[in-house]
């Protein structure tokens, strides 16, 4: 059993470094003026809006695969979950400046005849109703999900495979027009959220200072949890969870509790992505989108607390950049990225920065770039 | 098959024009029954819709020689006229002028022609008459299609044509079908006592169309019908019902075996692999895709080298695409999976991203688009074991290569040496190591194993499904669902758990449609794991907890 390595960055210095990253933005923004070859164009904001709720994605997903060792394939699910529900309310203010011009029911509902809203679009025009159940359908959904799993000692790939089984049935499920949902072509032509017009460039930094204030907190949430007993417990569960129940502990309690708290934190995510992108369809659901999410946490590296930021970050600007420049090499960088960074980089960019840290520090050139196990390696069984 | 029929209409289309030909040149004598087509056929010429049915039926009873490719002509809007003199020419299929009696062909200019035109009522009646002519045609096939023709839409005037053929034939199936064409003018048309007798007769071959037919003739009679010839007809109606439910399910059980022994192929090799390395393969799907590709490939050049033995290729695509699908196995095992020995879950993540690079590699290098495997002709067609029940060919010889690949499977886990240190290390990988079993080559010999079984999968879903590079990941989920539904390293449990899925799914599908269904099977997975987390057939004792 393995402390969590010691980081060599203070909490409070990490979190007011990635406050100042997000603070970039705005100030490119606003206070360079235009013209400057620093300046950032309106429209590149709700791309880093965008980034910034994968960066908190990612956060969530490690918290319970870095810490508890619970890979999770369906946490797009989530993510897709919290983005709907905040869809849902932004179809609600469109209210009747749809294109069929109804009071009350969103376009795509018209077009397929609906007569009246279905009971669970009820509420939705309310945000504070939103907002609710943007925390409670995903985690409701995870804690059932997870109540269940854990109970029977569901674990290891086994666990991983239903949570990709949940996924991709919620996808399915999602693609029909009977759902009510939107079927395909799901939930877009947002007017304007709490009042404000939605692409207003105003409105835009908002919701992109709203979506960095979040990813603080999840920051704070990790950074502490990390410290806490139930962090401890944690990285006993994903060491040997035979053994730490054994020794007393309640292992399903502890995480389920870290399970549904990832959830909910990857909902949250999905509410700040949906009005940036300004759409939420059923291809959020898909497996392989869930699957990406590890690939981002195992690039910056797991159980770290920059790691996930920095790895969502790196990966989304490139896919970014590849999908305009050589779309027909992004899936091959993707690939690649996986085995490269299961293979040569278990603990990720970040892991790279503290044993090159650690050397600079002793100042030896022989010390040990691996010292002591990593996370991934203590991750066996 | 498409192109065998296309030849029989040209053959047949050349042969009547021939006829035709042939009979211009014998002295003929002019009958009333001649003067009377030509005659009609001026009508025709008028463009007179309403003068143009009994027209039609004119020509039809005349036996004139070109009845046939006039009417049909008329039919296709190949009959043209020229507004100057009424004089009226026939267009061939490919394009040639004739003249309409003669059948000669002529020079006249095809702009000054223009096509007569007609109505559905006329394209009807038209139909029904065209299906007489052919009755007594020389080609039984030629016989039979005009018997369905007439099935279809019952002619009463063709009545007596048809029971003239009915005598004359000697052909059984065209008999029957002739018998069924009666049958459906009499359920129509025939007086009360006729339709009874012929509803009885129809149900002796339950189709769907029968059952519309005698539904309908049900409705059509009149309220103050005779008793028992209601009851007839009732009787009639409940017994295709009956049959068709049965004929139904026994077509569902069948779709399910087949959908199973799909799954059983795909799923088998990723049976063996997580049985005895304890790891996800995501890559496994892109072994069936390139089994598929090898399919392919050995058919292109087939093509190309052997063109006369094109039917046969699959007897070389089945060894190319194991040995594809092995080496690609084979490196993966070597190159990335033994590197992690003991981190399952970063297993599953670097061969997922094998999967993206082999897929996208396979996009580039070959291209995105679906490409063709030709179904050989031994496999295309169908088979009918009882009437009404038709399996197709290709599913049939699927569903016994999955079964034959499975049990030469299970045979050699049983009785060679590999399956020994196979069946060992599945059951406790140490105490294997200890006893002196070499685990790696173990390792990368089954996940050759097991990926050349999914390349040999890959052969068969060439047959069924579009050969594109997405190939693997349509099935991919399936087969982890049937993996985890078995239970891990057991191949009987694999078996029963393809062969359930394909039948949950196939029975699921009418009732709650192919969408709702797979997601409530994916949720009935979802709980079906909570209660059983090792799988329908878990292993016992010891080697449970290894």
């Amino acid at each position: 059993m393995t402390a969590a390595p010691r980081s060599p960055l203070r909490p409070a210095l990490m979190l007011s470094l990635v406050g100042c990253a997000i603070l970039l933005v705005p100030i490119l923004n606003r206070l360079v003026p235009e013209g400057s070859a620093l300046h950032l164009e309106d429209r590149f904001v709700p791309l880093f809006g965008k980034y910034l709720a994968y960066a908190v994605l990612a956060v969530s997903l490690d918290l319970i695969w870095g810490r508890a060792g619970i890979l999770s394939l369906g946490h797009g699910a989530f993510f897709a979950l919290g983005g709907y529900a905040m869809g849902m309310y932004l179809m609600r203010q469109i209210g009747p400046r749809g294109v069929y011009a109804h009071p009350v029911l969103p376009d795509f509902m018209v077009f397929l005849n609906w007569q009246e809203l279905p009971w669970y679009w009820y509420g939705f025009d309310r945000f504070w109703f939103a907002m609710i159940m943007v925390v409670l359908v995903p985690g409701t959904l995870a804690f059932l999900f997870g109540w269940f799993a854990f109970r029977s000692r569901v674990s290891g790939v086994y666990f991983s495979i239903i949570t990709q089984a949940l996924t991709f049935a919620l996808m399915l499920a999602f693609f029909r027009n009977e759902m009510g949902f939107g079927g395909n072509n799901g939930l877009t032509d947002f007017k304007d959220i709490l009042g404000f017009p939605i692409t207003a460039p105003d409105t835009r930094l908002a919701l992109y200072l709203a979506t960095g204030l979040l990813l603080l907190l999840a920051l704070v949430v990790a950074i502490h949890l990390r410290r806490s007993p139930l962090g401890r417990l944690l990285v006993a569960i994903r060491d040997g969870e035979a053994r730490a129940r054994f020794l007393g502990h309640d292992t399903l309690k502890a995480k389920l509790f870290v399970w549904t708290l990832s959830a909910v934190l990857a909902g949250l995510a999905g509410a700040l992505y949906v009005p940036q992108v300004g759409i939420i369809n059923p291809s959020e659901f898909s497996p392989a989108a869930s699957i990406e999410i590890a690939i981002w946490v195992a690039v910056g590296g797991r159980d770290t607390i920059l790691g996930p930021v920095v790895g969502s970050l790196l990966v989304n600007g490139m896919k970014t950049w590849l999908t305009g420049a050589a779309p027909e090499l992004w899936l091959f960088v993707l690939g690649g990225l996986f085995v490269l960074v299961t293979l040569v980089l278990p603990d990720g960019l970040v892991g790279i920065g503290r044993a090159l840290a650690r050397r600079f520090k002793t100042g030896s050139s022989a010390a040990p770039i691996e010292a002591g196990p990593g996370p991934m390696e203590a991750a066996r069984g | 098959m498409r192109g065998n029929l296309k030849l029989g209409l040209a053959r047949m289309r050349l042969l009547l024009f021939l006829l035709a030909l042939f009979a211009t040149l014998l002295p003929r004598s002019a009958t009333a029954d001649a003067t009377a087509a030509r005659e009609a056929l001026a009508i025709l010429a008028g463009g007179n819709l309403d003068a143009m049915e009994p027209a039609i039926g004119t020509i039809a009873r005349s036996g004139v020689p070109w009845a046939e490719p006039v009417l049909g002509a008329l039919l296709e809007g190949r009959l043209l006229v020229r507004p100057s003199d009424r004089a009226v020419f026939l267009r061939t299929p490919d394009g040639v002028l004739l003249e309409a009696e003669s059948g000669a062909p002529t020079s006249v200019d095809a702009k000054s022609l223009r096509p007569i035109r007609i109505n559905n009522r006329l394209r009807r009646t038209l139909e029904g008459a065209l299906g007489a002519l052919t009755l007594g045609h020389g080609d039984p096939a030629v016989r039979l299609t005009a018997a369905e023709k007439l099935f279809a839409r019952p002619d009463p005037s063709a009545l007596d044509s048809l029971e003239a053929a009915l005598v004359r034939e000697t052909e059984p199936r065209v008999r029957e079908a002739f018998a069924r064409a009666r049958a459906a003018i009499l359920l129509e048309h025939g007086p009360p006592p006729a339709r009874a007798e012929a509803a009885l007769a129809l149900a002796a071959s339950p189709s769907p169309a029968v059952l519309g037919k005698l539904q309908a003739a049900r409705r059509a009679l009149p309220a103050d019908a005779a008793p028992e010839i209601v009851a007839a007809l009732e009787e009639a109606i409940a017994k295709v019902e009956r049959r068709l439910r049965l004929l139904e399910l026994a077509q569902t059980l069948f779709q399910g075996m087949s959908l199973g022994s799909v799954l059983l192929l795909a799923a088998i090799g990723l049976a063996v692999t997580f049985g005895v390395m304890g790891v996800i393969n995501m890559a496994h799907g892109e072994m069936v895709m390139l089994g598929a590709y090898a399919t392919w490939a050995v058919q292109q050049a087939m093509r190309a080298l052997l063109p006369g033995a094109l039917d046969w290729s699959l007897i070389f695509a089945v060894p190319a695409a194991f040995i594809l699908a092995a080496a690609a196995g084979w490196a993966i095992e070597r190159g990335v999976i033994s590197r992690l020995y003991g981190r399952p879950l970063e297993t599953l993540l670097a061969t997922f991203g094998i999967s993206l690079v082999l897929q996208q590699a396979v996009r580039l290098g070959i291209g995105a688009t679906n490409r063709e495997v030709v179904t050989p002709s031994w496999m295309s067609g169908l088979w009918e074991p009882v009437p009404g029940l038709a399996l197709t060919t290709n599913r049939i010889v699927i569903v016994l290569f999955a079964i034959a690949v499975f049990l030469l499977l299970v045979a050699l886990v049983r009785g060679t040496r590999l399956g020994l240190e196979i069946r060992a290390v599945t059951q406790n990988r140490r105490m294997a190591e200890t006893m002196g079993i070499r685990t790696p080559r173990v390792d990368a010999l089954t996940f050759a194993l097991g990926s050349g079984i999914a390349g040999i999968g890959g052969v068969a879903l060439a047959q069924i499904d579009n050969v594109s590079p997405n190939l693997g990941q349509a099935y991919i989920v399936d087969s982890f669902i049937v993996v985890v539904f078995g239970g891990v390293g057991n191949l009987w449990g694999t078996f029963l758990g393809a062969m359930t899925l394909g039948l949950v799914n196939k029975l699921l599908e009418p009732v709650a449609g192919a969408v709702l269904g797979k997601i409530i099977v994916l949720l009935a997975l979802i709980l079906f794991i909570q209660r059983r987390p090792q799988g329908l057939f878990a292993l016992r004792g010891r080697a449970a907890e290894a």
